[in-house]
């Protein structure tokens, strides 16, 4: 089995979800005890390749036995073994959490789950720009089928629009894969990295078309400043679980821009290098200013926290588009904190709603909570960690972030990051006092917490704490992954050791 | 090693509270307080060390990419401060011990409380740059809780949030100043930092920093104009007043321009804007502590006004300023914390606060009567008390100071302005509350509190006098601490009597004037009732809603919910990016020779255009624009047939007719025409997008085309046979070479089927009962001769998707298209015969049947792993079967069944989900949920 690891995360959920969804009914309890399962097996499995990974080697799986550049291959080094495994850490907090009671607002929601794991795990371990296209398509589909779980009008007209404008960015997908592969004549992204180098002048601009396109299809993914309007409305409809598991969708958006543009469009591409940053970074700011302005009108708790998502998000980018080692590495800390914290606080707002009765996750005064001491902690933690304060993570991944600025960078990001994050305090804690000071005439209304839901909830916000005292071991791990990311030669040499020793002799 | 015992003493103090709470009230205080007693008694067991010149220092990597250490030292400014925050700390506890109420959840606050301890401590002890600032936001986190602690009151709720948006503010304006600090120093090491003054003044970014630092400073020490919040916070249970806007929060501010002022003091700019700042503080606080007539806000005030106090002194920054400063912290802290205990004890004891209820108390609570007297005089700087000495000082370092040149008289005036104002308040802090007659009584009638409950305000008072009295007594402490500003040690002698001079004049002008002023005070009040009363909350709470409803409007301006519009940002962000990688092209055609374009090319493309320009000219027609694009469709279908692709022909086709049929079933949903919704603008927005999209994506499919292609394509063609044991390179790249794509995809497919599920399940669609024209549906649904046919076609198209299925590894053909043959043969008996009656014959779902698919090609993949090859290696061979013959069997026709399976099922989920929802058999109803 240890030599299949790297394809585990892909094939376990694949054949987990084929056995939930044989059958459309069946009794939930087993349906239950698969998926977390499985869901524990993939955070062991990952934990594995995080640690296969640790030592710096850039190792293959190549599928059919077919070698590359010709065979599909799935490619496991720092930044792809961390990825897989912030999805497996995330996904078992939801789906912990939606044994709780939320799989049985509708069917197949455990299959779906697995299916929707084995596209993420998937696009972050492909070293294929085709299959990366694959891997896009099926988690698309799974999200979609996910964010009608439940149904109800807000999810469809919220669903029509993620998945028209995704399909849309499918088709361009399509377009610049074929420009590319056009181009250059290959899929495999380590083969296309080294063909760059060689290109002919006179081709440049084609590739440069298809590579911006490409941009233009990872932004929508991570949700950059024109293409993110759709963001807000879907994850805010989209029932708790699935909303928290959506926290990496945006981060496959970035990861794929990260991916594409420093191994494919990496140092080796001449002119061709950095494609992204000057659009990423300016963009970047530009999403950083609308999220804010997002998180300080929102009106409802799960909105804020979706626009709490677009801050991160724009923060990622301007990380991406420092495009240092620093600030690659700085991104890479701040990653896992944002993922699992908003994961957390979408998992939290459904418990404060569902506690508040009418009123909801809406923030004006309404009963007071059955467990208003509980989930008034949760919240403070929440809400400082994704805000910045200290002492939890999101402090020292902001000031990681600010201090990888050089100095004409730091003109731009410092104000706008600072401001994001007051914005936030601003936000979060009139939205906290409302929920657990204002609200306190009249009978308690809801039920006591599920455990699994309070579970789900603490696991995934135990991040928060967790991450500053590991901050040296996790920040020291970036570190590494970003040096790897600086060095495709390095991965392209794992990849195709033949052709490359050939171009040297 | 003690030194990081401290604060996790501290820290285990916040949890002690929360454990022991179920043990009653005065265990649990006991509880709260032996850590923080421990953490005293090992701040000075470090004393002698300290005296003997030792600098004790605690140092732990924890972020070294970050320049943030777990670092602590505790040099005399830490021994200070550390001494004063665990110190009135716990004479704080004992305090709240007696003032809250029986029913109030004392745990909670114990442990917010000694959260807030563990911060300022924190902060004052560390060593790191960036660990001071991870404790300095923590005091804003945990004092909005401690001020919210009452929340069921409007008022604490919102001063905690204005406290915490300023004071948070100030942090992150803090933290860019001390990150540049860092950079200019080269370390976050406070050791190396501290010494680096002469790169830091020299640096070009001095002033940016030095404005970031003083902000944080300045929000979190209330100076103007940024004192606002304080007496805001005042809506805090009154242990909180004294403990963190007395003696430890409003002093970290302070403390840090105390801290840094060897790296960044001493510039023109620090003394300008540090002095005048505190003096305009100084100045203001304390014209509002005469106006107020709340005991509360007259003591915050007050409290601003003796921060602004020594924020000047800080300024001025001579040694001898230094210390004054240093020792006014220290005399501010005792008194001011006994006054606000005072305070409490006549809120707790009388039911108000209001200067205008009290009066007369003197009789009914004569001991607290003394104490507030004496602690008051400290704070007006009557001699004989502690107040008086560092108040002399202050004078006369303000008299000496050579700052704002030719007007350097101001300073002593406006100092000598500001003594005299705090007579003023002093004396009427005491004589109103005790000593003239009330005019109303009192909710409660006034008693003496609990011996204990006064007992922290007895120790102040007398440590007022003692230090007044002896002010040799202090020398020790102040002498280290100031030897931590200054990095040298400074000869000083704190005496009571210097003689007659300047200081002692301005003295007794503030003590008479400010009696007099205080004589006067009915007609200031008048004077400042003129003035339209200013609530900062009030300011700040619109400001809030403001930027609130702004940035509201603007954010749904922008998503205003138009599908269309977010479609027009995508197509129009590929569309510039595109095109400026064209730009670059040196030129559209490669050097590939083009093909000669025949009569059949030319007709083809026409056909094509027409049918693109009639789907978008008809489109409000639905059915007849879905024809036209069924044009597009058949001639891209006959184009791969043209040129040499079978395989995609065919897959094309049937995919065509698929698709083709269900979005007619999904058209009967819809109004059969739309009416005309686009402004004219609009339509020339969308003409211009799309005509100029498509011809980017033109123009790179020629750029494309017209180039040779040097790729991996060559691989597949000689491998196909020796490597993929099939003649059909298409096909072999489908389930074998590429296969782990198309399983991806099929899985999508499957996807595609269950999320149509979903998304039906539960749908109520309005249905139509006529037509465009008004027609009523025929009554003959299932037309005769259609059903004779379809059931005719249905065997025979089952051979020939078997037929297609079983060519397909050599010749065209393969399990995607077979499927989808299938698929159309089934679709067709559904339309001929109803959901109702093919279910009574094909009874059982498609669900299990497209997952199965999926399970079959997954099982292929997994099968290679028996013989210890990766996932979906492929393996084919020859095989002799008696009566058949010789025979080539290949997994990938495993694999290819798969697809088979996957194509059908999912197709079939759509149709009968479509169709259902026709029917009596809605799904909704068949589910349970």
């Amino acid at each position: 089995m240890i030599q299949h690891l790297i394809v585990l995360p892909i094939v376990l959920p694949l054949v987990v979800g084929i056995i939930l969804l044989r059958g459309r009914g069946g009794a939930t309890r087993p349906k239950r005890i698969i998926g977390v399962t499985a869901t524990v097996l993939l955070v062991a499995i990952s934990i594995a390749l995080v640690a296969q990974a640790a030592s710096g080697e850039v190792t293959y799986y190549a599928l059919g036995d077919w070698q590359p550049p010709f065979g599909i291959v799935m490619v496991l080094d720092r930044l792809s073994a961390l990825m897989v495994l912030l999805t497996s850490l995330l996904a078992l907090g939801c789906v912990v959490f939606a044994c709780g009671g939320d799989d049985e607002q509708g069917s197949n929601f455990h299959g779906l789950f697995q299916w929707q794991l084995m596209g993420i795990n998937g696009a972050f371990l492909t070293g294929d720009l085709f299959n990366l296209f694959v891997f896009f398509e099926v988690l698309l589909l799974a999200s979609y089928a996910l964010l009608m779980h439940g149904g109800g009008k807000a999810r469809i007209q919220a669903g029509l629009h993620y998945v028209v404008l995704n399909l849309a960015g499918s088709a361009l997908f399509l377009i610049a894969v074929g420009v590319l592969y056009g181009a250059t004549g290959t899929l495999n992204m380590a083969d296309m990295a080294q063909r760059l180098a060689s290109l002919p002048a006179e081709r440049a601009g084609l590739v440069s078309a298809g590579g911006l396109m490409l941009l233009v299809v990872f932004g929508l993914k991570a949700a950059i400043l024109p293409l993110y309007f759709w963001l807000p409305k879907a994850y805010a409809a989209a029932p708790a679980p699935v909303a928290a598991l959506f926290a990496i969708m945006t981060k496959v958006g970035i990861y794929a821009i990260l991916r594409v543009y420093h191994l494919v469009f990496g140092d080796q591409a001449g002119a061709l290098a950095a494609l992204d940053q000057p659009w990423v970074w300016w963009l970047a700011l530009g999403t950083l200013v609308m999220a804010t302005l997002g998180v300080l009108s929102a009106r409802d708790l799960r909105l804020l926290v979706a626009y709490l998502v677009l801050i991160s998000v724009g923060t990622l980018l301007a990380g991406i588009g420092m495009r240092s080692e620093a600030a690659t590495a700085a991104l890479l800390f701040y990653l896992p904190h944002t993922t699992l914290v908003t994961g957390g606080l979408f998992l939290l707002a459904e418990l404060i709603g569902k506690q508040r009765g009418k009123a909801g996750t809406r923030i004006v005064k309404g009963r007071p909570l059955y467990n208003a001491s509980l989930l008034g902690v949760l919240f403070l933690l929440g809400g400082a960690a994704v805000a910045g304060l200290p002492p939890l993570s999101g402090a020292i991944g902001k000031a990681l972030l600010m201090q990888a600025a050089s100095a004409e960078q730091q003109l731009w990001l410092w104000p706008l990051l600072l401001l994001a994050g007051l914005g936030s305090l601003v936000a979060l804690s009139r939205a906290g006092s409302t929920f657990f000071w204002r609200s306190h005439e009249g009978e308690p209304s809801g039920q006591p917490l599920a455990k699994r839901q309070l579970f789900g909830v603490t696991w995934l916000l135990a991040a928060a704490p967790l991450l500053v005292v590991l901050a040296g071991p996790v920040s020291d791990y970036a570190q590494a992954t970003a040096e790897q990311l600086g060095e495709p030669a390095v991965h392209i040499r794992a990849l195709l050791p033949e052709t490359t020793d050939g171009d040297e002799a | 090693m003690i030194l990081p015992w401290i604060p996790l003493l501290a820290l285990l103090g916040v949890v002690v509270p929360l454990l022991t709470r179920q043990r009653g009230r005065r265990f649990c205080s006991l509880a709260t307080a032996a850590p923080a007693i421990l953490a005293l008694l090992l701040v000075f067991s470090q004393v002698p060390a300290l005296l003997a010149g030792d600098l004790p220092r605690f140092q732990l990597a924890w972020v070294p990419q970050l320049g943030l250490d777990l670092a602590f030292r505790l040099d005399g400014l830490s021994l200070l401060f550390v001494s004063l925050i665990l110190g009135i700390g716990l004479l704080i506890l004992l305090y709240a011990h007696y003032y809250l109420e029986a029913h109030e959840p004392f745990a909670r606050f114990y442990s917010f409380l000694m959260l807030f301890m563990l911060s300022m401590v924190g902060i004052v002890m560390a060593d790191n740059l960036l660990l001071l600032w991870l404790f300095w936001e923590l005091t804003s986190l945990s004092s909005f809780l401690l001020i919210g602690f009452w929340s069921h009151w409007t008022d604490a709720r919102k001063g905690a949030r204005m406290a915490l948006t300023v004071t948070g503010a100030g942090g992150l304006a803090l933290l860019a100043g001390l990150l540049l600090l860092g950079d200019m120093a080269g370390s976050f090491d406070l050791g190396v930092v501290l010494e680096s003054r002469e790169a830091i003044l020299a640096d070009p970014r001095y002033p940016l920093m030095l404005v970031l630092v003083l902000l944080g400073a300045f929000t979190k020490s209330a100076q103007f104009p940024f004192h606002f919040w304080l007496p805001h916070a005042m809506a805090a249970p009154t242990p909180v007043s004294a403990y963190l806007h007395s003696a430890t929060m409003v002093k970290a501010g302070i403390f840090l321009m105390a801290r840094l002022h060897p790296a960044i003091a001493g510039s023109e700019a620090w003394e300008l804007i540090v002095t005048l700042t505190g003096m305009a503080t100084l100045l203001y606080g304390a014209w509002f502590a005469l106006l107020k007539t709340d005991l509360k806000a007259i003591l915050a005030f007050s409290t601003v006004s003796h921060l602004g106090l020594i924020t000047v002194l800080l300024g001025i920054g001579s040694p001898l300023a230094i210390l004054a400063a240093l020792f006014h912290i220290l005399n501010h802290a005792t008194f001011k914390a006994a006054l606000f205990m005072s305070a409490g004890i006549i809120d707790h004891e009388t039911g108000t606060r209001e200067l205008g209820r009290l009066g007369g108390l003197r009789r009914a609570m004569p001991v607290t009567a003394l104490l507030t007297s004496l602690t008051a005089a400290a704070m007006a700087g009557v001699p004989l008390f502690n107040g008086f000495l560092s108040k002399e000082m202050f004078f006369a370092e303000a008299a000496a100071s050579p700052l704002l040149g030719g007007l350097s008289w101001l300073l002593p005036v406006l100092a000598t302005l500001g003594g005299i104002l705090s007579v003023a308040y002093s004396l009427r802090l005491v004589h109103a509350v005790f000593f003239k007659p009330a005019r109303k009584a009192p909710p409660k009638s006034p008693h003496e509190p609990p011996r204990l409950m006064r007992a922290p305000v007895e120790l102040l008072a007398a440590l007022c006098v003692l230090v007044g009295l002896l002010p040799v007594i202090a020398e020790v402490p102040l002498g280290l601490a100031v030897e931590a500003v200054l990095l040298t040690p400074l000869e000083f002698h704190l005496a009571i009597w210097h003689g007659l001079n300047l200081p002692l004049l301005m003295s007794v002008i503030a003590l008479i004037a400010g009696v007099l002023l205080y004589a006067l005070h009915a007609h200031l009040r008048q004077f400042g009732r003129q003035f339209s009363p200013m609530d900062a909350r009030l300011i700040f709470e619109g400001a809030v809603q403001r930027l609130m409803t702004w940035s509201e409007r603007l954010t749904v301006r922008l998503e205003n919910g138009s599908l269309q519009r977010y479609m027009s940002w995508l197509l129009g962000a590929a569309l510039l990016l595109g095109a400026i990688g064209l730009l670059q092209l040196p030129s559209l055609a490669g050097a590939r020779p083009t093909q000669e374009a025949d009569g059949i090319l030319l007709l083809g493309a026409a056909l094509m255009i027409f049918g693109a320009l009639g789907t978008v000219a008809t489109h409000r027609y639905r059915l007849i624009s879905l024809l036209m694009l069924s044009v597009v469709g058949l001639v891209v279908s006959l184009t791969f047939a043209r040129f040499s692709a079978p395989d995609l022909a065919l897959t094309q086709l049937s995919v065509e007719v698929v698709t083709m049929i269900l979005l007619m079933l999904a058209l009967f949903f819809l109004p059969q025409k739309t009416p005309r919704e686009s402004s004219a603008g609009r339509n020339i927005r969308d003409l211009g997008l799309a005509a100029s999209l498509g011809m980017v994506v033109a123009s790179l499919n020629y750029a494309v085309l017209t180039r040779d292609n040097h790729g991996i394509s060559d691989f597949f063609i000689a491998n196909s046979v020796p490597g993929g044991g099939g003649h059909n390179v298409v096909n072999v790249i489908l389930v074998d070479f590429r296969g782990f794509d198309t399983l991806g995809e099929i899985t999508v497919l499957a996807l595609a089927g269950l999320a149509i599920f979903k998304l039906l399940n539960r749908l109520r669609l309005f249905m139509p009962h006529s037509d465009g024209e008004g027609r009523v549906w025929s009554p003959d649904r299932y037309p005769l001769i259609l059903t004779s046919v379809s059931q005719a076609l249905l065997p025979l198209a089952l051979l020939v998707s078997a037929f297609i299925f079983l060519r397909g590894h050599n010749l065209p053909g393969g399990g995607f298209i077979a499927g989808l043959i299938t698929a159309v043969a089934l679709i067709l008996v559904y339309m001929a015969r109803g959901v109702e009656w093919t279910q009574q014959r094909l009874d059982f779902q498609y669900q299990p049947v497209a997952i199965a698919g999926v399970a079959i090609a997954t099982l292929t993949g997994l099968g290679s792993w028996l013989f210890g090859r990766p996932f979906l290696t492929s393996a084919f061979g020859h095989f002799h079967i008696p009566a058949i013959g010789d025979i080539e069997l290949a997994t990938a026709m495993l694999f290819d069944l798969g697809v088979y399976l996957a194509v059908v099922g999912a197709t079939l989920m759509i149709l009968a989900n479509l169709g259902k929802l026709t029917t009596p058999h809605r799904p909704s109803k068949e589910e349970k949920h």
